[in-house]
C-alpha cells in the first residue's frame, strides 16, 4: 500500500482556479447594488442640491431674505421678479426658503452625527462588556424611552429657553437613547460569534477586538439607522422652531416661516404651505435615500 | 496491514507519536513531562430563575476533568452532545474561566503567582472551532484575519503579512490568489484551511481541534485530516483533536479518551480502546457504529434514551441510569480515575475494572465487540 | 406568564421613578431661578420669600422632590400658579380632549392601516404593494403640522365646509360628542393626526405579514386548499405581536405627541396645555402634565409589552 505524501503542490494544483476574479470587497457590491437604484440616485441628487444650495446661499438668493417692503406683502407665485411670492412682511419667499435650508439641514444633520457618536460610544461598551456596565446604561436609555420623542424635544427645549442650542441639545438627547439601543443589540449579537472568540483567544485585549473586528461589522447597520433619524430630526427641529422655541425672528427658518405665515392662509394660501413642501421634500428625500441605502447594504455579499 | 477497526483508509499508516526533538527551545523537562496536564477541572453553569432571576441550580458542564497529554502526540476526545467536550476545549485556552481546578503547560502552571500567564499561554495554544464560516470576520480579507494574532503579540504588520502568506502556502492555498480574497469568496474546506493557519501563526505548540472537521463534506473532511497530519510534522505540534466520529478519531488519535456528562470515563491507547474498550459506555458507543457489511447486522440498540440532565445528574456513576451492567455499588459510590497521570494507561472509571469494588463483575474484561468491521482490502482479498 | 407580569412590573418601578426625577428636575437644568420669571421686576424680597414658601420653593431640591412625588402619587400635583386651579383636574380634562383626536385617529387609521398592508404583504412588488409604501414613505415624512394647514386651506378655505380651529363653536366646555356640528370641529385634527400612524403601521404590517407569509408552514396551509380569506387570517394572526407592539408605541406618541396638532387647531388638549405652561413657566403645571404624559406613555408600552407575550408564546421573555 502506497504511503500518501503530501506535499504543498499537491493541493495547491486542486486549489488554482483557472480565472482569478477580481477582489470584491463588501463596499464595492452596495455601491454597485446602488448604481441601479434610480430612485435612490434621485433623491440623493436633490439631498446634494439641498447641500448645495444651503453653502452657496448668499451666491443664489435673488433678494435679502430679511429686506421688508411694504407695497409687496403677501404677493402670490409668480408676482413680478418674487418668483415664489413674498410673505406678510414683504420678503422674497425664494430668498428666505434658500437660506432656511441652512438652518434645517444643520439641525436635521448635527443632532444626529452628535448622537451617534455619543450613542454609538455608550452602547459598544454596554454591548462589549455586558455586565453591570449593560445594565446601567440600557437602563438609563429605557427612562429615557419612557417619553415620545416630540414631548422630550419640546420639554427640555422649552424649559431650556430656546434657541439653536438648546434645540440641537433637546434633540441630541432625543436621538441617544435609540442609537445607543441599536448600537449595543448589533454589538451584543456580534459577540458571541466565533470569530469573536477567535481574536480573543489569539489573546488580543478588548480595546483591540473592538477596533479591529467589531466595529467594521457594526458600522453598517448603525450608519442606515443613523441616516434614517436624520429626516427625523429634521422634522422635530422645525416642529421645534414652528413652536417658537427655535430661532428668533428675522432669521429666515423653514418651521418659523410656517408659524409666522399661518395667519395669512386666508389671503395667499399656497404660498403659505411653501415652508412646509420645503420641509416635506427634504425630510422624504432623506428617507428614501436612507432606505435605498439600507436595501444596497443588507444583502450580504 | 493487520485486521483492524478501521472502516476505510486513506492509504497512510497511523505514524507512532512524535517525540519532540531534543533541540527545541521552548521544549522544557523534555519528553517525559507532560505538554499539558488537567487536574480536576470545573466549570458549573449557573441557572437563574423565579422572579429575582436567582441562581436555582447548575449545569455542571465540566465535572472534575483530569488527564495529560504527552508531547508530539494527538489526543483524541470523544463523547455525546453535551458531554462537555467543546466547554473543556474553551476552559483550556481561557475563552471561560474555570471554577475550579488546574492546568499545567509543560510545567508551568497557568495563572496564580509562579506560572504562566493567560496571554503567554495563547502563545503556545490555540484552538479551531467547528463553524468555518463562523470563525472568519465577513469583512477582513484572509490574510489580515490571518495575521492579527502575531500582530496583537507585537509583530510589525509588514511582517505578519507575510507570515500570513507563508502559512497559506503550507495549508495548501496560494498565497497569490487567496490572501486578499473574503470569506465569502472560498469554500468550506478552504475556510477551515485559513482557520487552522491562523491558529498557527502564532506558532503554538498544542493545537486544540474542537470538532473541526465535523461540518465539512467527507472528501474535504479527509484532505482537511491529510493535512492535519502533515502539519503536524512539520510544526512539531501537539493535537488535542475533539470529535463525535469514533471512524475520525481511530484514524488520526494516538490516545483516546471518551467523556460522558462532563466526566471521564475511559482513557487509553488508541488501539486499546478501540479492540477491547473498558467502559460500557465505550463499548456502546462502538458498537453503534454503522457498517455496509451485511453480515454484521444489530437487532437492537446499544445505546438508548438520552444522556440524564446535566442539572441533576444521577448518584454515583453517572452512566447507570442506561448501563446494562448496572448494580447497587454503581447508584452508591463514583468510580474514580486513578493512575490518570499515567499517559501509557488504559483506565476506565467503572467498577468493574476494580477488583475490591463489590461489584459482582469486578475483575473481569468485558464482553467482546460482537463484530469487528474488516477494512475493505481484506474483503476483496 | 404572570410571572412575567410580576416582574416586568418590579422592572418597570425604576424606570418610573427615573422619568419622575426628569419630570421634576427638568425646570432646574435652565440657567436662573426658575421663579424669577414668574415675578415682576419690582417684587420686594419678602414677596419673593412668601412665594416661595407657600409653593414650597424654599425647601432643598431632593426635599422638594420627595414631597412632590409623595403628594403625586396620592393625586395632588398642586395648583397651576396661574388660574390657581389644581394640576390635575386641568391635566385630566385636557387628557380627555386629547384622548377625542387620539382614539378617532386610532380608529381611523388602524385598521386602514392593517388593511392595507396586508393587502400590500400578498400583493409584494406589484401595484398595491408600491402605492402603500408610497403612501407610508409620505406619511413618514411629512410634517404633521404642515399637513394640518394644507387640510385647512384646502377643506376650510378654499372649499369651506369645515371649521378651520376650535373645540366647537362654544368652545370645549360645551363640547359634545354627539351633535354633528360639534363633531365635524374634530374632522380635521383627526384627519391630520392620522396619516403619520398610518404610514408607520402599514409599513410596519407590510414587513411583518411579508415574513411571515415567507415561512413554509403558509405553503402547507395553501397546499391543504383552505380559502384564501383563512389564509389571511392565519398570516395576520401569526403577524400580530410584531404589529400590537408597533400600534401600541404609535398609540403613545399620538397621546404624548399631540402638541403641535393641537396648536394648529386650537384643540385645548394635554400638548396645548404642556406649550402654555412652559411658555408661562407655569412650573406645578409643567411638572403634573409632563409627568401624567410620561406615565402614560410607560402604561401603554407596559400594556402592549405583556399583551405581546400572552399572544407570542414564542417570545421568550426574562
Amino acid at each position: 500500500m502506497a504511503q500518501a505524501t503530501f506535499t504543498y503542490t499537491d493541493l495547491a494544483e486542486l486549489e488554482a482556479p483557472a480565472i482569478v476574479a477580481p477582489r470584491q470587497g463588501y463596499w464595492w457590491s452596495v455601491q454597485r447594488r446602488l448604481r441601479g437604484d434610480y430612485i435612490t440616485l434621485f433623491f440623493l441628487a436633490i439631498i446634494l442640491l439641498l447641500v448645495g444650495v444651503a453653502i452657496f446661499a448668499p451666491l443664489i438668493a435673488p433678494f435679502d431674505p430679511n429686506k421688508t417692503s411694504m407695497i409687496y406683502r403677501m404677493k402670490p407665485i409668480g408676482f413680478r421678479q418674487f418668483w415664489l411670492g413674498t410673505d406678510e412682511l414683504g420678503r422674497d419667499m425664494l430668498s428666505r426658503l434658500i437660506y432656511g435650508a441652512r438652518l434645517s439641514l444643520m439641525m436635521g444633520l448635527v443632532p444626529v452625527v452628535l448622537a451617534t457618536a455619543i450613542g454609538g460610544f455608550f452602547g459598544v461598551v454596554a454591548g462589549f462588556f455586558g455586565g453591570w456596565a449593560n445594565t446601567i446604561i440600557m437602563r438609563l436609555t429605557d427612562i429615557f424611552y419612557a417619553f415620545p420623542s416630540v414631548l422630550l424635544a419640546v420639554a427640555i427645549s422649552g424649559t431650556m429657553g430656546g434657541g439653536i442650542a438648546n434645540g440641537l441639545l433637546a434633540l441630541t438627547l432625543v436621538f441617544i437613547p435609540p442609537l445607543c439601543r441599536v448600537t449595543e443589540a448589533a454589538t451584543t449579537q456580534l459577540r458571541s460569534r466565533d470569530f469573536v472568540e477567535a481574536a480573543r483567544a489569539s489573546g488580543a485585549s478588548g480595546l483591540s477586538i473592538i477596533f479591529f473586528h467589531m466595529l467594521r461589522n457594526i458600522l453598517g447597520p448603525v450608519l442606515i439607522y443613523a441616516s434614517s433619524l436624520i429626516s427625523v430630526s429634521i422634522l422635530l427641529a422645525s416642529g421645534l422652531s414652528f413652536l417658537g422655541l427655535g430661532v428668533e425672528p428675522p432669521t429666515a427658518d423653514w418651521g418659523l416661516m410656517l408659524s409666522t405665515l399661518r395667519q395669512s392662509i386666508y389671503v395667499q394660501p399656497l404660498v403659505c404651505a411653501l415652508p412646509g413642501a420645503a420641509i416635506f421634500i427634504a425630510s422624504l428625500s432623506f428617507n428614501l435615500v436612507s432606505d435605498g441605502l439600507r436595501q444596497a447594504m443588507d444583502i450580504k455579499a | 496491514m493487520r485486521a483492524g477497526r478501521r472502516a476505510f483508509s486513506l492509504g497512510a499508516r497511523r505514524t507512532q507519536p512524535r517525540i519532540v526533538p531534543p533541540g527545541d527551545p521552548r521544549d522544557r523537562g523534555g519528553p517525559a513531562q507532560p505538554l499539558l496536564l488537567v487536574e480536576k477541572l470545573r466549570k458549573y453553569f449557573p441557572i437563574t430563575g423565579g422572579v429575582l432571576n436567582r441562581k436555582i441550580g447548575a449545569v455542571k458542564a465540566v465535572d472534575g476533568v483530569s488527564f495529560v497529554v504527552v508531547k508530539g502526540e494527538t489526543l483524541g476526545i470523544v463523547g455525546e452532545s453535551g458531554c462537555g467536550k467543546s466547554t473543556l476545549a474553551r476552559l483550556l485556552v481561557g475563552l471561560i474561566p474555570s471554577d475550579s481546578g488546574s492546568v499545567v503547560f509543560d510545567g508551568d502552571p497557568v495563572g496564580g503567582a509562579h506560572g504562566i500567564s493567560l496571554r503567554e499561554l495563547r502563545r503556545n495554544l490555540q484552538i479551531v472551532f467547528q463553524d468555518s464560516d463562523a470563525s472568519l470576520n465577513p469583512r477582513l480579507p484572509i490574510e489580515e484575519s490571518i495575521a492579527y494574532g502575531p500582530r496583537v503579540h507585537g509583530m510589525a504588520r509588514a511582517e505578519a503579512k507575510s507570515t500570513a502568506r507563508d502559512l497559506l502556502g503550507r495549508v495548501g492555498l496560494r498565497p497569490e490568489l487567496f490572501a486578499p480574497r473574503y470569506p465569502h469568496e472560498i469554500s468550506g474546506g478552504q475556510k477551515q484551511r485559513v482557520n487552522i493557519a491562523r491558529a498557527l501563526a502564532l506558532s503554538p505548540r498544542l493545537l486544540i481541534l474542537d470538532e473541526a472537521v465535523s461540518a465539512l463534506d467527507k472528501s474535504v473532511e479527509a484532505q482537511v485530516l491529510n493535512l492535519l497530519r502533515y502539519l503536524k510534522t512539520h510544526f512539531n505540534l501537539t493535537y488535542l483533536f475533539i470529535s463525535h466520529d469514533l471512524n475520525v478519531v481511530s484514524f488520526i488519535a494516538d490516545r483516546v479518551m471518551v467523556m460522558y456528562l462532563g466526566q471521564v470515563v475511559e482513557i487509553g491507547p488508541s488501539d486499546a480502546i478501540f479492540d477491547a474498550p473498558k467502559h460500557p459506555y465505550t463499548r456502546a458507543l462502538l458498537e453503534s457504529r454503522l457498517t455496509v457489511d451485511p453480515r454484521h447486522r444489530i437487532e437492537a440498540p446499544p445505546l438508548t434514551g438520552d444522556p440524564p440532565n446535566p442539572i441533576a445528574p444521577p448518584s454515583g456513576c453517572r452512566f447507570r441510569t442506561r448501563c446494562a451492567f448496572a448494580e447497587e455499588i454503581c447508584a452508591e459510590k463514583v468510580p474514580g480515575l486513578g493512575g490518570w497521570r499515567d499517559a501509557a494507561a488504559h483506565l476506565a472509571a467503572c467498577h468493574m475494572t476494580d477488583r475490591m469494588s463489590g461489584h459482582s463483575r469486578a475483575g473481569q474484561a468485558l464482553p467482546p465487540l460482537p463484530r469487528a468491521p474488516k477494512p475493505i482490502e481484506a474483503q476483496i482479498a | 406568564m404572570w410571572l412575567y407580569a410580576v416582574r416586568r412590573l418590579l422592572l418597570a418601578a425604576p424606570i418610573a421613578l427615573g422619568v419622575t426625577v426628569i419630570c421634576f428636575g427638568l425646570i432646574y437644568l435652565a440657567p436662573g431661578d426658575p421663579l424669577q420669571s414668574l415675578l415682576p421686576p419690582e417684587a420686594t424680597q419678602s414677596d419673593i420669600a412668601y412665594l416661595k414658601k407657600v409653593y414650597g420653593f424654599d425647601k432643598p431640591i431632593p426635599v422638594q422632590y420627595l414631597k412632590w412625588v409623595a403628594r403625586a402619587s396620592m393625586g395632588d400635583f398642586g395648583k397651576s400658579i396661574q388660574n390657581n386651579r389644581p394640576v390635575l383636574a386641568e391635566v385630566g380634562q385636557a387628557l380627555s380632549h386629547t384622548l377625542i383626536i387620539s382614539v378617532g385617529a386610532v380608529l381611523i387609521a388602524f385598521p386602514l392601516a392593517l388593511g392595507l398592508g396586508t393587502l400590500a404583504a400578498f400583493h409584494l412588488g406589484r401595484a398595491p404593494d408600491r402605492i402603500a409604501t408610497l403612501t407610508s414613505v409620505v406619511g413618514v415624512s411629512v410634517p404633521n403640522y404642515w399637513l394640518g394647514i394644507v387640510l385647512i386651506i384646502v377643506f376650510a378655505v378654499e372649499l369651506g365646509i369645515l371649521p378651520s380651529s376650535g373645540m366647537g363653536p362654544d368652545g370645549s366646555a360645551h363640547f359634545d360628542l354627539t351633535q354633528w356640528s360639534q363633531l365635524r370641529y374634530a374632522i380635521l385634527p383627526v384627519l391630520t393626526t392620522a396619516l403619520v400612524p398610518l404610514g408607520i403601521i402599514m409599513r410596519s404590517t407590510r414587513a411583518a405579514v411579508a415574513e411571515v407569509l415567507s415561512h413554509d408552514f403558509m405553503l402547507t396551509l395553501r397546499a391543504k386548499g383552505l380559502g384564501p380569506l383563512t389564509i389571511v387570517c392565519h398570516a395576520i394572526r401569526n403577524a400580530l405581536p410584531q404589529i400590537l407592539a408597533v400600534m401600541g408605541l404609535q398609540f403613545g406618541y399620538l397621546v404624548g405627541g399631540s402638541i403641535l396638532i393641537e396648536t394648529i387647531f386650537n384643540w385645548p388638549g394635554t400638548g396645548f396645555l404642556l406649550s402654555k405652561a412652559i411658555l408661562t413657566r407655569d412650573i406645578p403645571m409643567l411638572q403634573g402634565a409632563l409627568l401624567v404624559l410620561a406615565m402614560s406613555f410607560v402604561l401603554i408600552n407596559l400594556t402592549v409589552d405583556l399583551l405581546q407575550t400572552a399572544l407570542d408564546p414564542r417570545v421568550k421573555r426574562g
